[in-house]
């Protein structure tokens, strides 16, 4: 399909564009705005449209010193786990789907299709579905307030390994054979030709696990107890529910800035193969 | 070096389809043998299980003095061409064709020369940093040729290596497949499907058909005393003229007439079926050959040589390939063949008789 570029074909798409870009970012900005101004300011309802003068002093309090009210961790703490959960979540699920995807096409073993269907199932049980059991599997394993507690549970995945699978049967049965001839074993073939080919492929399933990650809300407010284990989306919250004392929003939304800029960085950095991963395949 | 040796191989897969139903044959030190027949008569099968990545149910295949059937690929000393390349994507040329001395640790001076070799008898040297999706069909055919060449094996496997090209590629492709083996003197095991490649590179050409031998030989003596029908119709393009016929008096007659002369054929009571090909067909009489009387339906010039799709009496086509004197459509032609062209088969059977 051949257009004419006229002025109004190539108007009227920008403007769209431009209309939704300002409904994006608007609440952004405003937030950025209300973390650079001084805690009165915002609560009497006169914030300016542009930024105060407070940015440093209110991103240094934020990220080393922390709220005076509730969460009592600076945000750099926090920072750190939720950067932790989100790279532990998104690594194992990638390491394990893998594997696991592996196992399933290319070798022949007892129940091999109904190791498939297991898998499949469980995509209708995400942590919201399991979250009794698996709290409590969590607990007696001594796991609250680790680490391990705060992402193990989280990457075990269908979704990935389905993915993989997807993938993995594009692959021609002719280079499985090829490397045979070629002398290469079952590891070797993982290793030497299926892992490089996937490589985008990872990349991709790599920015959306590691958002998903960072993103989790439900099971780090379970499992987490202490402080100083507390990711940045529980922060947020914590720091906006106050019994006894002023909310202090100029931090508040500092957190927020910050809340968002790994997973804006994730994007940027792996934008360009990212999308390479969702729409061409390496054959 | 190597010969290879098949006895009464079999495949039966899962299921019960029988793909190769006992096929034995040799192929001799240096001889380039081209297994040749239509989808699903298990030639592909049948090299697959010499290359071993497919396994053998029973019978014996022997690479030089040693039973491979139970060996694996890697070790049983052969390289394989594929249809699709197979090449691995991700590497460049020159990994491609280095990854198998690899993972046999042969020294890198070495891979490295016997790699530059190789590119350089291929003419791909210019390529060797490159991927293969940068090259083209018949460079990554060649680089294909190259991983094989490297592993300097005793045998050469191919399956179906030209059917990716276009028709030009494919014949230049095919010559220098010809003049590679001829120089490396290495026994090769080429399967295809097309009868013209299957003629021009064999020394050994076999025919299968559903999982069997039909006939094994020279490709000229297949095309000059084929064993059976399927094989007659299978070499030679177009295709051999078959005609219902019966004894008449000491020559032989087809029903509805048409058919004159022939003699000296011993036809069963219930009838034969005489095999005569279009080239051999011409318009001057043969003195002791057949003669056909055809109605011409259709002239098909294609410029060195012209087709005539002519008619008997019954209605029953046959082809003739003429260079002059070409008959107009609807006129009538009388064309003889000589008695050393004549094929007589079993109607029931269609061995040769």
């Amino acid at each position: 399909m051949v257009e004419q570029r006229t002025f109004w074909r190539g108007v009227i798409p920008h403007l769209v564009l431009w209309i939704g870009i300002a409904i994006v970012a608007f609440p952004v900005y405003l937030a950025f705005v209300a973390s650079t101004h001084e805690p009165t300011i915002i609560s009497n309802g006169q914030m300016p449209p542009w930024p105060g003068s407070q940015m440093l002093e209110n991103y240094y309090r934020t990220i080393f010193i922390g709220t005076s009210g509730t969460t009592r961790e600076p945000v750099g703490t926090m920072l750190l786990n939720s950067f932790i959960m989100a790279m532990v979540i998104a690594c194992g699920k990638i390491a394990i789907s893998i594997i696991s995807a592996y196992a399933i096409v290319y070798f022949r073993f007892p129940l091999r299709m109904t190791a498939f269907w297991v898998i499949f199932v469980t995509l209708m049980l995400p942590v919201e579905v399991r979250i009794y059991p698996t709290y409590k599997i969590a607990a007696d394993l001594n796991l609250l307030d680790t680490y391990a507690g705060l992402t193990l549970p989280l990457i075990a995945s269908a979704t990935a390994t389905l993915l993989f699978r997807q993938f993995f049967m594009t692959v021609p049965d002719e280079l499985v054979e090829a490397s045979r001839i070629d002398g290469a074993g079952p590891f070797r073939f993982f290793k030497d030709t299926l892992l490089p080919l996937s490589r985008t492929n990872m990349a991709a399933l790599f920015v959306i696990l590691f958002i998903y990650g960072w993103n989790q809300y439900l099971w780090p407010l379970l499992i987490t107890t202490r402080d100083e284990m507390q990711t940045i989306v529980i922060g947020i919250r914590k720091m906006i529910v106050t019994a006894d004392a002023i909310t202090e929003w100029q931090l508040v939304m500092a957190t927020a800035m910050l809340a968002m800029l790994p997973p804006v960085a994730v994007v940027i950095l792996m934008q360009k193969l990212f999308v390479r991963g969702l729409v061409e395949t390496e054959k | 070096m190597a010969e290879v040796k098949l006895r009464d191989v079999r495949k039966t897969y899962t299921g019960g389809i029988e793909a190769v139903k006992g096929v034995s044959f040799d192929v001799p030190d240096g001889a380039l043998c081209v297994l040749v027949g239509p989808s699903g008569c298990g030639k592909s099968t049948l090299l697959r299980m010499i290359a071993g990545i497919e396994t053998i149910t029973s019978g014996e295949i022997r690479i030089g003095e040693r039973i491979v059937n139970d060996i694996e690929p890697s070790e049983r000393d052969i390289a394989m061409v594929f249809q699709n390349y197979a090449l691995y994507p991700h590497m460049s040329v020159y990994d491609n064709m280095a990854y198998g001395l690899r993972n046999r640790g042969t020294p890198k001076a070495e891979i490295e020369t016997r790699v530059r070799e190789a590119a350089k008898m291929l003419e791909i040297e210019p390529y060797l940093k490159r991927r293969p999706r940068d090259l083209s069909g018949g460079q990554r055919q060649r680089v294909a040729m190259g991983r094989a060449i490297v592993r300097k094996p005793a045998v050469f496997l191919f399956d179906e290596p030209l059917s990716n090209l276009d028709a030009k590629l494919r014949g230049q492709m095919r010559v220098e497949i010809k003049k590679l083996q001829r120089s490396l003197d290495v026994t090769s095991v080429y399967v295809t499907h097309d009868q013209l490649e299957a003629m021009t590179l064999a020394d050994i050409l076999v025919v299968l058909n559903l999982g069997q031998i039909e006939q094994i030989g020279p490709p000229l003596e297949l095309y000059s005393r084929p064993a059976s029908m399927f094989v007659a119709g299978f070499i030679g393009a177009p295709a051999m003229n078959f005609i219902p016929v019966r004894a008449d008096g000491d020559g032989l007659s087809a029903e509805g007439g048409g058919l004159s002369g022939a003699r000296g054929f011993a036809v069963p009571k219930q009838g034969a079926v005489l095999g005569v090909r279009p080239e051999h067909l011409t318009l001057s009489g043969i003195e002791g050959g057949a003669l056909f009387d055809l109605e011409v339906m259709v002239v098909e010039a294609v410029g060195a040589e012209t087709f005539i799709y002519g008619k008997l009496p019954t209605g029953k086509e046959v082809i003739v390939r003429l260079y002059d004197n070409i008959p107009k459509v609807g006129g009538r032609i009388t064309v003889s063949a000589a008695r050393e062209h004549l094929h007589l088969f079993d109607s029931g059977s269609g061995r040769r008789i």
